[in-house]
């Protein structure tokens, strides 16, 4: 099938990137690494809209440290994230997730901001912004706003993203000494989406465990973390689990299945951030 | 003359060496010609609008609207086209009582799969089509889908074609021996269900095909990716109604084939009858939503197995109740029961035994169509007769080598009918056998898998011996009344520098049929490799053929460029006795040079020869032959298929906690007698085990009860990936046939053949202990858990 497409504009800045949003009323979809958007596009799964191109912002970009947190710009590429000597010391979790991603070619177009915003249930980071209790700056025309990750995934392919605002970065509280950062994830072939994974982090608070694959969006196990943070056993945490999550059978894997699968990932989760 | 091949350092030992293919620099650098490359002056694209039913009268179609879209230039509907284009019925005489029903090249008044095409579109842009065929409106009845085989032929399931009277479409039992009272009386009896699961053959390049019907010369050229280009000269011209001289079929640059482009595709002859009826060159390629639901389909069978044996663990009996879905036609021309035909004959193939039933029962149902992928039925008899050798071995406590070695046809029991009537002129399965078992240190192999079991990390070894049809005589299709031809053609030509032009009826699809042309010519003429060019693909320039299927290119075309080339050498020599005043038979041709016989002192080059050919032929005598082209056509006849044989074994980890399977290592000892060219062979052996693995353990076209495909899409219709492949080691037994000079049986199959069987002996090896089993094919990480309990049945 051939995209159909009404149109294509580079912004040259975040404020032209605005108008052409609003001009277009409606009908203009942001544009990045397009390794999510183009697809569906070629599936003819996106209406026709005008392109607004925003690969080429600066104000999209950069890994620094910012006030006490890691700012990762909107455009950084999972590629990079594998990378980055800030997120390997800070948010080692990123370090680990970013390979898991797709296939190297996919790594080297498609950002963090695409990600997110994409909200696909199964990928890894917005299940690692949970677990890191990121949260997601958010811009339009008129207006900034800060959504801690737990509150910007609704559902599936839908986040709490308005018409005509766009991310422009995420803010990653650092990890400390003795926090420990494991994701885990079960794929059928290498750089496919995950049957089942889960992110966790383990900091003085507790411990933060985020399901990808399992539900139409990331989840937060809230019972298995409520019984770990309290002292309960890991195999009252996997009981837990069946509370927690409700997963649904498709062409890849029954059900069922999910919910065993994340019951071996939580037991092998908790095994790596004791031993490592 | 015959050619020395124990000799490897005889001149012009191309045959038998590693040399590079003459055309993978051309591909590598991005210079190929695939179809989709050609644009021709005034070419439309067409596109297809597809039924979302799987059963469905038409009740009417509303073209209006996409008449009137932009850029659009002609919508057709099923019965624009029945006009122009006569239906096809795909039966085949010798395959008793099969029977289908007419096809249309698009839909007529019922659509009978989801991705049916019921309407095309033809604009200047595919874009447009698309928009256009996005406006047709089709007033649709759904019908009740007939979509479980096991109830197919139940009597409250529809009957799909009416006029045909039930859904069986073909049946076949074999008896030989008395198997039943074998089952009644044997010691040892095993039985046990299989399955193997729908799926297709996913080639790089989709189904391409551009129509150029010329009018001022009532000329029909069609540039086609496909394996067969004489067959369907021979399909446009009967039913689009024109002489077969009239039709022209080119076949450039393909992208992988593997059995999905040898056969008729009514969207492929829409768009040659489309052009038929503007006058205008044509264009359509599947794009991979439709390669999925409009590609042919395979190995969708259920099988019931029972072996008897005695307490010594030799076969006395086996017993095949089979049972495939083929869609809601019979694939023309080679016809939708081959499979299961093929079933029948090779079950139980590698083994000596007497007592032997088998059955298949084919019937219709609405899927995609079924029809032949690479290996045609081989991995489903092989993973149902070496699963049951397993299960035999186990119940017995024997090893699985063992077993295999008590039973195997010995090496020097040709030649040998099988109980399936298949005759063998040469196998070599245990001397195959013994090379696997050094290959792989089995010894070392089993001690380690016991060392780790103690440390809770579960492997398995799993074996699989398989014969395979290669070099097919017209029995597979001509006797049945097809115009597919078994014999082959090559044209072989020296030019007046010397340089060589070999012209073949066999094709080249990416498996490196051109470089074995060119070797076995440059060794037959006597002239360097570099100085051959091959031409395949024409069905206007090549002498007639049959193209690739059933791995004959190297047994067939090889032969008869052998005998070409070897026709020309003796022309050349001709010529030079004359020139040089002695016996030709003094003479000799090494690397492009007239040399003295025993010698090799140079006489003179060929290219001095060429040019007193064809510049002063008036210094030859005056009689003196100068045929410098000269074409041979090669059919096998002593028997009606060149079996090969082989083994393969598998090493795989599984995680008991997930299911999931790791695949440490694959070995595969081939016999597929002369190797021709050592590298081409074990890449087609090893293209052939990913493709088997495929089968094994990803690969499945999912369907719902409504005939729904549900995993029309790369992301969920998983196919083997390099990252998850393991190291493969080729070995070769070469035996070969006597048949030919040249000895080349086919290798092209083998490693499709063997690869499920083994890879499932080597998972159920490793989850025994665990009291797992699993026959289901793909073995999923969930039906393997399943099969240990660690999930509910
Ligand atoms: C074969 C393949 C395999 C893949 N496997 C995985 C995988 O295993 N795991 C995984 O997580 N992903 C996977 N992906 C998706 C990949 O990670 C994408 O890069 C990512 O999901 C989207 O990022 P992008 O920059 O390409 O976004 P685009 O495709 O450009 O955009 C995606 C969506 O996000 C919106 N968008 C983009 N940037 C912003 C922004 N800054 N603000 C607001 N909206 C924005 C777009 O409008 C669009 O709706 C795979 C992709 C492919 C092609």
């Amino acid at each position: 099938m051939k995209a159909s497409v009404a149109g294509y504009a580079r912004a040259q800045s975040l404020g032209h990137a605005f108008d052409l949003l609003q001009s277009a009323q409606g009908e203009a979809v942001v544009i990045a690494g397009g390794q999510s958007l183009v697809a569906s596009l070629n599936l003819r799964l996106s209406e026709e809209a005008l392109l607004v191109d925003i690969r080429h912002l600066p104000e999209l970009r950069g890994v620094v440290l910012h006030e006490g947190v890691l700012r990762l710009g909107a455009l950084t590429r999972h590629a990079e994230l594998a990378q980055a000597p800030l997120v390997a010391e800070h948010a080692p979790l990123l370090t680990q997730a970013a390979p898991l991603i797709a296939h190297a070619a996919i790594r080297s177009r498609g950002t963090l901001g695409g990600s997110l915003a994409n909200a696909d249930p199964a990928a890894e980071l917005p299940a690692c912004m949970i677990a890191l209790a990121a949260e997601i700056l958010v811009r339009s025309a008129g207006n900034e706003r800060r959504i801690p990750a737990d509150a910007f995934f609704e559902g599936l392919f839908t986040t709490a993203l308005e018409e005509g605002e766009i991310i422009v970065a995420v803010d990653i509280p650092l990890k400390a000494a003795g926090d420990r950062h494991v994701i885990r994830e079960l794929t059928r072939r290498s750089g496919d989406y995950a049957i089942v994974g889960l992110a966790g982090v383990k900091s003085v608070d507790g411990v933060r465990l985020a399901y990808f694959g399992v539900s139409d969006k990331p989840v937060l196990a809230a019972g298995a973390m409520t019984i770990l943070n309290s002292g309960g056993s890991i195999e009252d945490a996997v009981s837990a689990l069946q509370d927690d999550l409700d997963p649904e059978s498709d062409p890849h894997a029954s059900a069922e299945y999910r919910r065993h699968l994340a019951a071996v990932l939580l037991r092998r989760v908790l095994a790596d951030m004791t031993n490592s | 003359m015959s050619i020395r091949f124990d000799n490897p350092d005889r001149p012009n030992s191309y045959i038998g060496r590693t040399v590079p293919r003459p055309n993978a620099r051309r591909l590598v650098e991005g210079r190929g010609r695939y179809v989709d490359d050609i644009v021709l002056p005034r070419m439309l694209h067409a596109v297809f609008l597809r039924s979302p039913y799987a059963h469905a009268r038409i009740q009417s179609i509303n073209t209006e609207a996409a008449r009137a879209a932009h850029g659009v230039r002609g919508v057709f509907t099923g019965a624009d086209l029945a006009e122009h284009c006569t239906p096809w019925v795909a039966v085949l005489a010798h395959l008793k009582g099969l029977k289908s029903a007419p096809q249309h090249p698009i839909a007529v008044d019922r659509a009978t799969w989801t991705g049916e095409a019921v309407a095309a579109v033809v604009a200047d842009t595919r874009a447009q089509a698309e928009e256009a065929a996005a406006l047709i409106e089709v007033d649709y009845e759904p019908l009740q889908p007939v979509t479980d085989m096991r109830t197919a032929l139940d009597p409250e399931t529809p009957v799909l074609h009416p006029d045909l009277g039930d859904n069986l479409t073909f049946q076949r039992e074999h008896v030989s021996g008395d198997p039943a009272e074998v089952m009644r009386t044997a010691p040892v009896i095993v039985e046990s269900r299989f399955k193997t699961g729908r799926h297709t053959g996913v080639c790089v390049e989709p189904r391409s095909i551009l129509a150029d019907y010329n009018r001022s010369e009532k000329q029909l050229t069609v540039y086609h990716s496909t394996q067969a280009p004489h067959m369907m000269q021979v399909v446009f011209a009967e039913h689009l109604g024109l002489p077969e001289g009239a039709v022209r079929v080119i076949c450039g640059d393909v992208g992988g084939s593997f059995g999905i482009k040898v056969h008729v595709y009514p969207d492929e002859v829409a768009t040659a009858t489309i052009s038929k009826i503007l006058g205008r060159p044509v264009k359509f390629i599947a794009d991979r939503l439709e390669s999925f639901a409009t590609d042919i389909h395979a190995r969708d069978h259920e099988i019931d197995a029972r072996m008897a044996l005695d307490e010594d663990g030799r076969i006395l009996a086996l017993d095949i109740e089979d049972l495939t879905g083929i869609g809601p036609y019979s694939v023309y021309p080679r016809t939708s029961a081959i499979e299961g035909n093929q079933v029948v004959n090779l079950c139980g193939g590698p083994y000596d035994f007497a007592n032997y039933r088998a059955r298949t029962t084919v019937v219709l149902q609405n899927k995609s169509p079924t029809c032949q992928y690479r290996a045609v039925g081989h991995p489903i008899a092989a993973a149902v007769t070496e699963g049951m050798v397993d299960l035999a071995a186990e119940k017995l406590g024997l090893d699985p080598i063992e077993i295999r070695r008590r039973n195997l046809i010995a090496d020097d029991a040709y030649p040998y009918t099988s109980p399936a009537n298949m005759r063998f002129e040469g196998l070599s399965h245990h001397k195959s056998l013994n090379k696997l078992v050094e290959m792989m240190d089995y010894p070392a192999l089993r001690a380690e898998q016991a060392a780790l079991r103690e440390n809770g990390v579960y492997r398995g070894i799993g074996i699989a011996s398989f014969i395979e049809l290669t070099n097919p005589s017209p029995f597979m299709y001509g006797i049945g009344g097809a115009r597919i031809s078994a014999q082959d053609g090559c044209t072989v030509r020296m030019d007046p520098d010397g340089s060589v032009v070999a012209m073949s009826g066999v094709t080249e699809q990416g498996q490196g049929t051109e470089a074995m042309l060119a070797q076995v010519t440059a060794e037959a003429v006597g002239v360097p490799v570099q100085r051959v060019r091959v031409i395949t693909g024409d069905t206007q320039t090549t002498p007639y053929g049959g193209g690739t299927w059933a791995s004959r290119g190297a047994g067939i075309g090889g032969e008869a460029a052998l005998q070409a080339g070897r026709a020309l050498r003796e022309n050349i020599l001709a010529v030079a006795g004359a020139m040089l005043q002695c016996a030709p038979e003094t003479l000799d041709i090494v690397e492009g040079n007239i040399v003295d016989l025993g010698t090799d002192t140079e006489r003179m080059p060929l290219s001095e020869l060429g040019r007193v050919v064809y510049f002063r032929g008036d210094t030859l005598p005056k009689g003196l032959p100068r045929e410098l082209v000269v074409t041979r056509h090669y059919i096998t006849s002593d028997y009606p298929f060149a079996f090969t044989n082989g083994i393969q074994a598998s090493y795989v980890e599984v995680d008991p906690e997930t299911g999931f399977v790791k695949l440490l290592k694959h070995w595969c000892v081939e016999d597929c007698g002369r190797v021709i060219n050592p590298q081409l062979v074990d890449e087609q052996i090893r293209g052939g085990i990913v493709q088997g693995i495929g089968g094994a353990l990803y690969e499945e076209s999912l369907y719902d009860t409504e005939g729904q495909l549900l995993n029309a899409n790369m992301a969920d219709y998983l196919v083997p990936m390099a990252s998850e492949m393991p190291d493969m080691i080729i070995g070769h037994v070469e035996t070969p046939t006597r048949e030919s000079e040249l000895g080349a049986k086919g290798a092209g199959e083998a490693g499709t053949a063997g690869a499920p069987a083994a890879v499932m002996n080597a998972i159920n090896d490793a989850i025994r202990p665990l009291g797992g089993r699993v026959t289901s094919m793909p073995m999923t990480p969930e039906r393997i858990l399943r099969s240990i309990h660690h999930l509910p049945e």
